[in-house]
């Protein structure tokens, strides 16, 4: 197999708590099943919940590549909060990166306890696509619900966009391995759900005002 | 059935750093490993224990390193294959065991994986521990991929058994905590029995100089088996001038910086995977040519050191040979390496233009992050009793108005030093030395010393470090009050059991040694305390602070992300029609001063609210609320 770009670089960003390394772990897998080399790589700080976390993901043909991604180099970014997508694009991103976001925002202790001001999301996302090439804004959870498996429908999501050489196939083995069993079919359906709102909706192409790369 | 016990050689899976360590153990046939949990470390003994059934292997949390190490060391004194594995700090607690058996001698294969903290990640420092093979005289080996940790891991048990002498595995955290292409081996086996046998004494004089002359040559013989070893290898040009030389993660980002460069032509890259003692002749022969070389490696320039050493023993054969690295200002000795910094140092010195990104997209972008994201800081988890406990400590701390602090130390206490913790928490270093840093202010009244200090650890730490100092303080009757934080496991790492646990490694019931034992054996007055009682836990520790001599205070409360896992929690919400705002004059107290994420400020209607997602019932805020309006669901009013 050849990739379009080699490496393809992919960053899964969140907040502790939110399985962001889960699944970064699933994508991963998935990519070794279609013979690729994987590389992925977690950053967090001292706390378990509540701080910032990303994951590198690298794809290659050719060779094994280090865990992290050099900074600009990001080609896809799946933001599972919206302002870490921002936060991530500002240290990883370029004129030509994709972004699949979820609008859903995990509020910091420091705007909970009315210190800080979160930014209005709409405001938030409309900024992101100034600076990339494509937003697409999957809303992984709806009014009401808990946020449980939002992660996989992010995985469902990008698996939808067809940005990664990853078959639907070689997901879902991947999403057997690693869920336990008691789960399967809610994370099925989480991520089933993730491809189609991926693929119902059409990408938003965001007014790029900066200089694309040569 | 998981990748580790996974009885398909050749199959390449994904595979975390940790975990490929695990799996190389269990290929050579590991019969015993112990280790104290600490990132990035901990999941390799956490993946030993989850097969250690299958493979008929022996696994514990020790108490702490050094007792982890002299465990495992008696296994392999037995003829059995033992493996301890730590975090960077630890190998500073096992350092004294270290420092004899290098000299006694081993029997079975005994292999020490320290994983370092390059960027002290989650760490209280990026010490790097492979100092401590060069001071010990152990072998050292450096994987710079999970395959090569896997099958270094391997191999290490068979030079560990040739050399009859532990040998060192430093993995840092980028590796341990990295998941790659690992292609698996073959499970042994044949399993092995215990019998102890022959004499292992260091001991004074002519027989401890006798051994250390010993333990040179085994150094050398070490020396010799890495000349040839798999883990050395040359990539590039056969002629080139300029040469990498690096080893572990070094190697990855020196090959994608060459590549990004476009300088696989004209530089060499030589990857060093057995790092002390190096491989002489190979490197030697390798740089026969060359005129210039760069270093990379992460944190201290410990390669660099020692071929610098060697570039000046064989002066003669290889001439000057210019050296670029930590010394010469082209990298630095400290944070984490990455392809980036590689990058810039090789073109410095080439006189090339590495691509930049577009200065006014990064202006733009970095513009937009700084205005639209607020910050996140780290927090103690909603329920939290650490919470709790330090805001007891910082209101009896208030009453008793002498100006006292807190010694912390590590685990999650540690998040003390912050805001949720009230920023009680004045000094943090090792493990243990709350205890022992209060000891000495404890005795500071001859010099007109009158803070009071509050020594606070977590029960794991108690366990691990904190007795010694205990009892000085009881001999010596230093003035210090310690408080215990017992959530009932070593909770920061992934709540691994500890000695009051009741748990083993396998999670199995185990004896437990109780906290409030230890202290009335050593004969310190101590108190036990539900810190979700807080108006109770506030005057106790008062009336505490007012004696003298040594105290114990445990405030016992189990960590609430487990017990919320457990129980069903009762559900609170805040009366709205009863919290008054900031007509109160608490000044949101619950959401702004207490600081728990499961307490919202309600922008709308100016009062507070509970998130009931994120709140894990401790109703501990409902306690304290001035105005009573913090209920239960489902309660009389």
């Amino acid at each position: 197999m050849t990739l379009e770009k080699d490496p393809l670089n992919l960053i899964i960003a969140g907040v502790g708590g939110q399985g962001n390394i889960l699944a970064s772990q699933i994508v991963a897998t998935a990519g070794i099943k279609e013979w690729l080399y994987v590389t992925v790589s977690e950053t967090y700080g001292a706390s378990q919940r509540g701080g910032p976390v990303m994951s590198h993901v690298r794809f290659s043909a050719k060779a094994q590549c280090g865990p992290l991604i050099p900074e600009g180099e990001a080609d896809i970014i799946v933001g599972l909060e919206p302002i870490e997508a921002l936060r991530i694009i500002a240290d990883y991103g370029n004129p030509s990166t994709r972004v699949i976001v979820s609008p859903n925002p995990i509020y910091p202790i420091s705007v909970l306890s009315g210190q800080a001001k979160y930014p209005p999301v709409e405001e938030v996302i409309q900024k992101l696509g100034g600076l990339v090439a494509e937003v697409r804004v999957v809303k992984a959870i709806e009014e009401g619900e808990t946020g449980l498996a939002a992660n996989i429908v992010m995985v469902g999501a990008l698996a939808g966009s067809g940005m990664v050489p990853i078959g639907m196939k070689n997901f879902e083995e991947s999403l057997g391995e690693i869920m336990s069993h008691r789960d399967l079919d809610l994370n099925l359906r989480a991520f089933k759900k993730g491809v189609e709102l991926a693929r119902g909706k059409v990408a938003v192409p965001a007014p790029v005002k900066t200089r694309k790369r040569k | 059935m998981g990748a580790l016990e996974l009885d398909q050689p050749g199959k390449t899976v994904l595979m975390m750093g940790n975990e490929a360590v695990a799996r190389g153990a269990i290929e050579a046939g590991v019969d015993f490993c112990a280790s104290y949990p600490g990132t990035p470390a901990t999941e390799i003994l956490e993946s030993l224990a989850r097969v250690a059934e299958r493979f008929g292997i022996y696994a514990e949390w020790s108490t702490n390193e050094i007792v982890s190490l002299e465990t495992a060391a008696a296994a392999s004194l037995a003829g059995l294959r033992a493996l301890v594995s730590m975090k960077q700090p630890g190998v500073n607690v096992c350092s004294d065991f270290l420092m004899t058996v290098n000299i006694t001698g081993i029997n079975g294969g005994l292999v020490l994986v320290v994983a370092d903290d390059p960027r002290a990640m989650s760490s209280i420092n990026e010490q790097d521990s492979r100092n401590y093979a060069r001071y010990a005289d152990l072998p050292l080996l450096e994987p710079a991929d999970c395959q090569e940790a896997k099958d270094m891991t391997r191999w290490a048990f068979e030079l560990s058994e040739k050399l009859r002498l532990p040998c060192i595995l430093r993995t840092v955290t980028r590796l341990s905590h990295s998941r790659r292409n690992v292609k698996l081996g073959d499970l042994p086996t044949k399993k092995r029995t215990a019998k102890f046998e022959g004499v292992y004494i260091s001991r004074d004089q002519d027989l401890a100089v006798a051994q250390h002359a010993a333990l040179h040559q085994k150094l050398e013989q070490a020396r010799e088996e890495f000349e040839a070893s798999q883990f050395n290898f040359y990539v590039g040009p056969r002629k080139a001038r300029f040469v990498i030389v690096t080893c572990g993660s070094g190697w990855v980002y020196s090959r994608e910086a060459v590549a990004a460069l476009r300088l696989k032509g004209k530089v060499g890259i030589l990857k060093i995977g057995t790092t002390w003692p190096l491989p002489e002749r190979f490197i030697v022969d390798h740089l026969k040519n060359v005129t210039e070389i760069l270093i990379v490696e992460d944190v201290d320039p410990f390669l660099e050191q020692n071929i610098k050493i060697l570039l000046a023993e064989q002066a003669k054969t290889l001439g000057p040979i210019e050296v670029y690295g930590a010394k010469s200002g082209h990298l630095p000795a400290y944070g984490e390496m990455n392809q980036d910094k590689v990058t810039q140092a090789l073109a410095s010195i080439k006189g090339l233009k590495p691509r930049v990104r577009d200065e006014k997209y990064v202006e733009k972008a970095k513009e937009l992050a700084l205005a639209y994201i607020p910050p996140r800081m780290p927090t103690f988890c909603p329920g939290c009793p650490h919470r709790a406990s330090m805001w007891a400590i910082k209101s009896a701390l208030k009453l008793d108005g002498r100006d006292g602090f807190v010694a912390g130390d590590i685990g999650c206490s540690s998040i003390g030093t912050g805001l949720t913790g009230y920023f009680q928490v004045k000094t943090i270093h090792c493990m243990g030395a709350g205890i022992g840093l209060a000891n000495g202010f404890g005795k500071l009244d001859r010099f007109a010393f009158n803070q009071p200090v509050i020594a606070v650890c977590g029960d794991s730490t108690f366990y691990h470090a904190a007795i010694p100092a205990l009892i000085n303080a009881r001999v010596h009757n230093s003035n210090v009050l310690m408080v215990v934080l017992d959530n009932g496991g070593t909770a920061m790492t992934g709540f691994q059991p500890h000695p009051g646990s009741g748990l083993d490694a396998f999670g199995q019931p185990a004896p437990t040694v109780e906290i409030e034992n230890i202290c009335g054996g050593i004969g310190v007055e101590f108190k036990v305390r539900d810190p979700f009682e807080i108006s109770q836990a506030i005057e106790d520790l008062y009336d505490m602070l007012q004696d003298s001599g040594p105290r114990v205070m445990i405030f016992r409360r189990r960590c609430f992300l487990i017990e919320a896992k457990e129980k069903l929690q009762k559900k609170y919400y805040v009366d709205q029609s009863k919290c008054i705002g900031d007509d109160c004059g608490c000044a949101r107290f619950c959401s702004r001063v207490f600081n728990c994420p499961g307490i919202i400020w309600d922008q709308e209607a100016q009062k507070a609210k509970i998130d009931e997602v994120v709140c894990t019932g401790c109703g501990v805020c409902a306690t304290l609320c001035p105005e009573g309006a913090i209920l239960v669901r489902g309660a009389a009013p």
